[in-house]
């Protein structure tokens, strides 16, 4: 419980320093007063139009990605399994990008997150029948080089195709993403898929935390695998999906969250599962703050914080896994 | 190996500047290739007939070009140096911007090339109009169209006291300032330009955020561009419309913002159109 209110409480304060950081300066009071009451001066547009739609979008796709990380690997039961590093989040932006060339998020803008989830889905399910029930690392990593590979490049390859002329400079974003003057629009797109996505995932619990005694052991205390793999499947891409839909592939949050809060919630999957969701949450705001505070005016891109602090964790865990497999 | 090559380069080069030579005192060139879009136009105005024999691909892009329609019955050429040598040109026009291995290369062979800089002023198209005159040997049409465009400009310079604030807003949140052409195409509609109040008197990246708190009251919004991209997605931003008191328009910045050509008087007197429907709403 007391895990739960110290994150509930870095939340809210990252999401204050949200709202408050960006490059139109304004006293925080006032900001404040112009977000809660519209009253018509730029400074309540860029509030509520800019900076509130761009917090609550962090919330969202860092929470889910923290979801999907904890949920990924309670299932592989496998510290690697990460949706950016499988290929989840890379395959979702190819959905994405498609939809967009096609022109077919024009016509009908639900089209930009169905196409990322149908992508996201595909992907989890070559994952998990690559991976194998046990999720031995090698293959994960494998399979999961393999999507994010061919999802990269045919990205790439569609967005040379387009006529647009900045579409190639799209690539970056696709690939590390960011939430630069996303709008509500984005957040109403993404938010039905990604709520469908955390009611799936946050059922796991249970299921995951008797996954830890074996297969044949969950399974004797009445657990139904084959549903559990099916929830984990739909709830991971839904999540995935949505969030890269509107804010590119973010990577390294659903492996670096559940990592650091693994030893405040005993291992139990279950604890894991919502701790990770706000962990996401308050890492992915705390890097939103950090790419406007640190860089402002160069639209730094989350993905490029995300590896320099994710990176060095993998090869960590990466490290300790060979000293495990010897 | 290295001295054969340097000595083969001697003698093209000699042999280069021996040529250019020729071709300047046997009067005006008479097999013109363009490989610029700004120069293709300032050489459509300008030309004898039959003088220009190729264009620039883009030349032919209504959505660039503002002579496209003219342009078609000219072929176009692809501005690199292997097909343009082969239209045996006695004079090539490029743009700095030209990619001068190109342009070294045409030089090499013998080819004489005219170098325009891109306009950053609307007093530099004169300028420009006459350097293409001499290099063309018109320099009696280029005083022409020089005559024309400035009675023009004098007689759309109107603009009372009360400026309106405008800001020019392209893809990627990009801006111009005063030191640019399309800012001194605003300046000559009779708009302040808010880029320069942000400190961006040459142009760059203006946040959507500081745009909504400059709250011009118009956002010229720029150009259109074929196919999608998310990097369009900013002019597209809800909070644009959000802003009371500011006009945002549709896509205007097209064809004729891109040159220091004449056609620029378009875009000054679609500005200045828009300016009058302000003053008369008010």
């Amino acid at each position: 419980m007391r895990l739960a209110s110290a994150l509930l409480a870095l939340c809210a304060a990252l999401f204050l320093g949200s709202l408050l950081s960006g490059p139109a300066s304004a006293p925080a009071g006032a900001s404040l007063m112009a977000l809660v009451r519209d009253d018509g001066t730029p400074l309540s547009v860029v509030m509520r139009e800019i900076r509130l739609p761009r917090a609550l979008l962090a919330v969202m796709v860092g929470a889910s990605l923290g979801l999907s990380g904890a949920a990924l690997q309670g299932y592989l039961r496998n510290p690697l399994a990460e949706p950016g590093l499988i290929g989840i989040s890379g395959a979702a932006a190819l959905g994405a990008v498609l939809a967009i060339q096609t022109g077919l998020s024009l016509a009908f803008p639900l089209a930009l997150p169905l196409s990322a989830l149908g992508m996201a889905l595909l992907a989890v399910l070559l994952i998990l029948a690559l991976a194998g029930p046990r999720g031995a690392s090698i293959t994960l990593i494998l399979a999961g080089i393999a999507i994010s590979a061919l999802a990269g490049a045919l990205t790439s390859l569609v967005l040379n195709l387009s006529p647009n002329p900045f579409a190639t400079a799209d690539i970056v974003f696709w690939m590390m993403g960011s939430l630069a003057d996303r709008s509500f629009a984005h957040v109403w797109l993404a938010l039905p898929f990604i709520a469908l996505g955390w009611l799936l995932l946050a059922r796991l619990g249970r299921g995951l935390d008797a996954l830890t005694l074996g297969e044949d052991a969950a399974q004797s205390m009445g657990l139904r695998l084959p549903r559990l793999r099916l929830t984990l499947v739909v709830g991971t891409a839904a999540c995935v999906g949505a969030a890269t839909a509107v804010a590119g592939a973010i990577g390294f949050v659903g492996l670096v969250v559940p990592h650091l809060l693994r030893p405040w919630v005993g291992a139990r999957p279950s604890a894991l599962l919502w701790a990770s969701a706000l962990g996401g949450a308050a890492m992915v705001l705390a890097a939103d703050i950090a790419v406007r505070e640190a860089l402002p005016g160069r639209d730094l891109k989350l993905g490029v914080l995300m590896a320099l602090v994710g990176a060095p964790l993998f090869l960590h865990l990466i490290y300790k896994t060979r000293k495990e497999m010897a | 190996m290295r001295a054969s090559v340097r000595r083969s380069r001697l003698i093209s080069l000699a042999a280069a500047l021996v040529l250019t030579g020729a071709v300047a005192d046997a009067g005006p060139p008479a097999q013109v290739v363009s490989i610029n879009l700004c120069t293709d136009q300032l050489a459509l105005l300008l030309a004898a007939p039959g003088q220009l024999v190729s264009v620039s691909k883009l030349a032919h892009d209504p959505s660039s070009s503002a002579m496209a329609t003219v342009a078609q019955v000219y072929p176009a050429n692809d501005s690199r140096a292997e097909e343009v040598y082969l239209l045996a040109p006695d004079l090539v026009l490029a743009g700095t911007f030209t990619d001068p291995a190109t342009l070294q290369m045409l030089r090499d062979l013998g080819v004489a090339v005219e170098v325009f800089a891109p306009a950053l002023s609307l007093a530099e198209i004169p300028e420009r109009l006459a350097q293409m005159g001499r290099a063309l040997g018109r320099e009696a049409e280029a005083q022409a169209q020089i005559d024309a465009f400035e009675a023009e400009l004098t007689r759309l310079d109107d603009a009372g006291p009360g400026r309106p604030r405008a800001a020019l807003y392209y893809v990627n949140s990009y801006t111009s300032g005063h030191r640019t052409l399309a800012g001194d195409i605003l300046r000559a509609a009779g708009f302040d330009n808010v880029a320069d109040e942000a400190g961006l008197a040459d142009g760059g990246t203006l946040a959507l955020e500081q745009l909504v708190m400059l709250a011009p009251e118009v956002i010229v919004r720029g150009r259109d561009y074929p196919g999608q991209s998310r990097a369009e997605d900013n002019l597209r931003h809800p909070a644009l419309g959000a802003l009371q008191g500011s006009t945002v328009t549709a896509a205007l910045t097209d064809r004729s913002w891109i040159c220091g050509a004449p056609h620029v008087l378009d875009a000054v007197r679609e500005m200045r159109d828009l300016r009058l429907s302000l003053e008369a709403g008010k």
